[in-house]
């Protein structure tokens, strides 16, 4: 293709997309020039990969234009964006672990032999890619053998073999171990300097600062501004994801913790089986639990919750022990789980507000012969819709038509109306808005002071810095270390996530 | 009583709520009973009439029992099969060996209980597809029907007329205008009190709720702290049993029992009166009222194929047809109120 280069690589110009009950994107734009790796960054909900699913041809876009080398191109499939030369890498990989490396690279435009698929071909073809990637493995070798980093080499080989020169990546590091991340990085780099541009999204403020040349940031499905190489900084990146100072995002009062709320004993989780996990909450106390995508955390909270039963341990619920198999256990003793994937594990998606409010109270407040107790239902659901401002047409609309964080607080009123002990919130504001999601942590911090204990999983570092009394960090199974808010700080997280333990070295 | 009455007094919505929701199929019924009715007055003598609502309870019965089955996203295809089990081992206790009417009836109720909780236990503990499972039931009880007997019609011999009165009594209701005498069989007052038991079960007490919900979403239900194995397992049990309780007036009914294709095709009636009463594959919807509307329609257009004089090699085939289309019309509707209410949230989500 010729194109001159006064002209960016990618435009989009006025880009709006709405979906039943949100506007993803109003009027965005974003410029990526030749050889460039731009980070797109902001909270979840901000309309990223929405963005991204329009470049990638997997949505089209309601209003507004795409321009690539100048011209306005339609980009309506997955096919027209790798005509022009665009492919996404998702979060999730896509590849058929059941089949060869070589055929993964090469799946849907296998070339042909008199009609059969040319294998040899194939072969020298994707030598070649893996190369170009820095993969040194044979192209026979199937996918799911295959660390994570490589697989994701693979998808990266497969996007070039579609001579990509406009490559995406969506969390590209989120189940990376620290040196699969560093060779990533040097790929990237490495295909930036052979004329590839990236669009690199990423919560990771320390990658965007080494990687990009430039940085856009998206705040509610609208462009909140640019920050040129000169410009990138820690502060000046959350500044304009948040909107507005961190410290007055995150609301937290000084107040006394009571008891001991929780206990956790020498615990061992069936998916970690080789370590043994001890700490005590507060009531009152919220503590945040850090680390790395796979570190055990959402594992640990399903432990405690029953959804998988713990192989040995011993847990101590307001100084009682209690035996928790199932989540009726877990219930029983006042514990309450916003498990990680709402959509699966919080709601029944196809049913009313009110009677996801009213799930698991339904055995409690059932009356004689397990009749429900209607009265109860209702009162409870219009005391949550009030208290957590669940922005509902009414108690019997359909879940599934509220926005993700009304979503979430459909999840959060079904627990609170059971008044628990503690709390366990799985990556507690994942996909919701920003307004909602300090909703959601004014609420902890209230329910804190009414003497709630809160143990809370993330991976945003600002949520953990923000929210934490103290701060569990995990690595691979295991607790890596424990922060106090006086220890707190991003290096020291990332210390402790990473498996660098000596806790002294950054006190 | 007083309690009982507390509960069923102020709240006519479970009906109101169905009534709605099956508006639609209730009006194919509606349709289908007028044109025949129209079409040869012989449709609403009472001879006719009530044969079609002994048929259409005895259906009616099977399609509730599926249904519970059907609302947690499993299936029952053993239905046909235990109800030729059934049919064939009553009349065979009670005539070939002589046992008591007690025992004989406590053997078949025990056995369909029993056959419930394998279903159930192995599709929850051991984690095998429901459609599987039953499938195999489909073929074992068949097969266990036929070597029982050894594949001999088995009856009740002209006697008891007072059990049979459960499948074949009437009770008059003297003369109805444009009817004629009519007599009202007994099946039907059996599955209205079936179907009043199960709506209730279904829509007000913790455990249909427990059901609707874990038929959705299996998941978000074990989160919810239910039990749903346990749910799962009561499901098939229930089903079972009722298809058992269905096995037996089906044969105090028919007399002459072949155990090689006695209640064949039964189980699909029972799904198709489900999936036309409004029970969704999927799991997690469906209404008893519905059900039993599915069941009657389609003994009614068998009897409106004969009445009008179409050829009944069609048979199967004009009940296939309508059946798409009643459920093509269900997936229209509500595609539509999908689109509504996205609509209205959308509106909301834009008036902040």
């Amino acid at each position: 293709m010729t194109e001159s280069p006064q002209h960016p690589l990618l435009e989009v110009r006025d880009v709006t997309k709405g979906f039943p009950g949100v506007i993803a994107l109003s009027h965005v734009n974003l410029t990526l020039g030749h050889s460039e790796v731009l980070a797109l960054i902001g909270e979840n909900g901000a309309g990223k990969s929405t963005l991204m699913k329009i470049l990638a041809g997997v949505q089209e876009p309601d209003s507004g234009q795409l321009l690539i080398g100048g011209k306005p191109v339609r980009i309506d499939s997955v096919q027209a964006a790798f005509d022009h030369g665009v492919a996404l890498i998702h979060q999730e990989l896509n590849l058929s672990d059941n089949l060869d490396v070589g055929a993964n690279i090469f799946l849907g435009r296998e070339p042909r032999k008199n009609g059969l698929i040319d294998k040899a071909k194939i072969r020298d073809d994707s030598r070649r890619l893996l190369a170009r990637v820095g993969l040194n493995v044979s192209p026979d070798t199937i996918v799911e053998r295959l660390p994570i980093g490589q697989q994701q080499l693979v998808e990266i080989a497969r996007a070039l073999s579609v001579n990509a020169r406009v490559l995406i990546m969506d969390e590209p590091t989120s189940s990376l171990s620290a040196h699969e991340a560093e060779t990533l990085f040097k790929v990237v780099k490495d295909l930036r300097s052979k004329g590839v541009s990236v669009i690199y999204i990423s919560h990771r403020l320390g990658e965007v600062k080494e990687l990009a040349d430039r940085v856009t940031v998206f705040r509610d499905g609208e462009n909140a501004g640019d920050l040129n190489r000169d410009e990138i900084s820690h502060d000046r990146m959350v500044r304009l994801m948040v909107g507005r100072d961190v410290s007055q995002f995150y609301v937290r009062k000084p107040h006394s913790p009571g008891d001991v709320a929780l206990e956790v004993k020498d615990l061992v989780t069936p998916a970690n089986p080789g370590h043994k996990l001890n700490f005590a909450i507060r009531s009152g106390e919220i503590v945040g639990v850090a680390g790395l995508v796979g570190a055990g955390r959402t594992e640990m909270l399903q432990v405690l919750f029953g959804v998988d039963p713990a192989v040995s341990g011993n847990i101590k619920v307001g100084g009682k022990t209690v035996r928790i198999n199932t989540p009726i256990d877990a219930i029983d003793a006042g514990l309450a789980l916003v498990p990680e994937d709402r959509k699966l594990q919080g709601l029944v998606l196809e049913m009313a507000v009110r009677t996801n409010v009213g799930l698991a109270g339904l055995k409690r407040h059932q009356k004689k012969f397990g009749f429900l107790n209607a009265p109860q239902e209702g009162a409870d659901t219009t005391e949550m819709i009030s208290k957590l401002r669940i922005k509902t047409p009414n108690e019997q609309q359909i879940v599934q038509y509220l926005s993700g964080g009304n979503q979430q607080k459909v999840v959060l009123g079904k627990w609170l109306s059971l008044k628990p002990k503690v709390l366990l919130l799985d990556e507690p504001t994942r996909g919701i808005d920003v307004g909602a999601k300090q909703e959601i942590y004014s609420l902890m911090e209230e329910l804190a002071e009414q003497g709630m204990a809160i143990l809370f999983v993330s991976s945003e570092m600002e949520e953990i810095l923000g929210m934490s009394d103290q701060t569990l960090v995990m690595h691979e199974g295991r607790i890596s270390g424990t922060l106090t808010r006086d220890e707190l700080s991003e290096e020291a997280v990332m210390q402790l996530a990473t498996g660098n333990d000596a806790k002294e070295a950054v006190a | 009583m007083l309690s009982v009455v507390k509960i069923f007094s102020p709240d006519f919505s479970i009906i109101d709520k169905s009534m709605k929701k099956n508006l639609g199929i209730l009006g194919l019924f509606l349709v289908v009973f007028i044109a025949t009715a129209f079409a040869n007055p012989d449709f609403v003598n009472a001879y006719n009439l009530e044969n079609l609502i002994r048929r259409a309870s005895l259906y009616g019965i099977i399609g509730i029992g599926v249904s519970l089955v059907i609302i947690t996203s499993g299936i029952d295809l053993s239905i046909g099969s235990m109800i030729g089990l059934v049919g064939t081992m009553l009349p065979y206790l009670l005539v070939v060996h002589g046992a008591s009417l007690f025992t004989g009836l406590l053997a078949v109720v025990a056995l369909s209980v029993c056959i419930g909780l394998i279903h159930g236990l192995l599709i929850t503990r051991l984690k095998l597809q429901p459609f599987v499972v039953t499938l195999c039931g489909l073929l074992i009880y068949r097969g266990c029907a036929r070597w029982m007997t050894g594949d001999s019609v088995q009856g009740f011999k002209g006697n008891y007329d007072s059990l049979r009165y459960l499948a074949i009594g009437k009770i008059p209701l003297g003369k109805l205008p444009g009817i004629g005498e009519f007599n009202l069989p007994v099946p039907f007052l059996l599955m209205i009190g079936l179907a009043i038991v199960a709506a209730i079960f279904l829509n007000k007490t913790i455990y249909g709720r427990y059901l609707l919900a874990l038929g959705r979403n299996e998941q978000a239900a074990r989160y919810s702290g239910i039990n749903t194995d346990r749910m799962v397992v009561l499901a098939y049990v229930l089903c079972s049993l009722v298809a058992g309780f269905g096995g037996i007036l089906f044969a105090l009914d028919s007399n002459s029992i072949q155990p090689d294709n006695f209640g064949s095709f039964y189980e699909l009636y029972a799904i198709a009166a489900a999936v036309l009463g409004g029970c969704s594959l999927r799991g997690g919807q469906g209404s008893i009222f519905g059900v039993v509307i599915g069941a009657a329609i389609l003994p009614l257009l068998r009897n409106s194929i004969n009445l009008l004089g179409m050829p009944t090699t069609l048979e199967f085939a004009i009940i296939g047809v309508v059946i798409l289309a009643g459920v093509i019309v269900d997936e229209v509707v509500k595609r539509l109120a999908a689109k509504r209410r996205a609509a209205l949230a959308a509106k909301l989500a834009a008036g902040d």
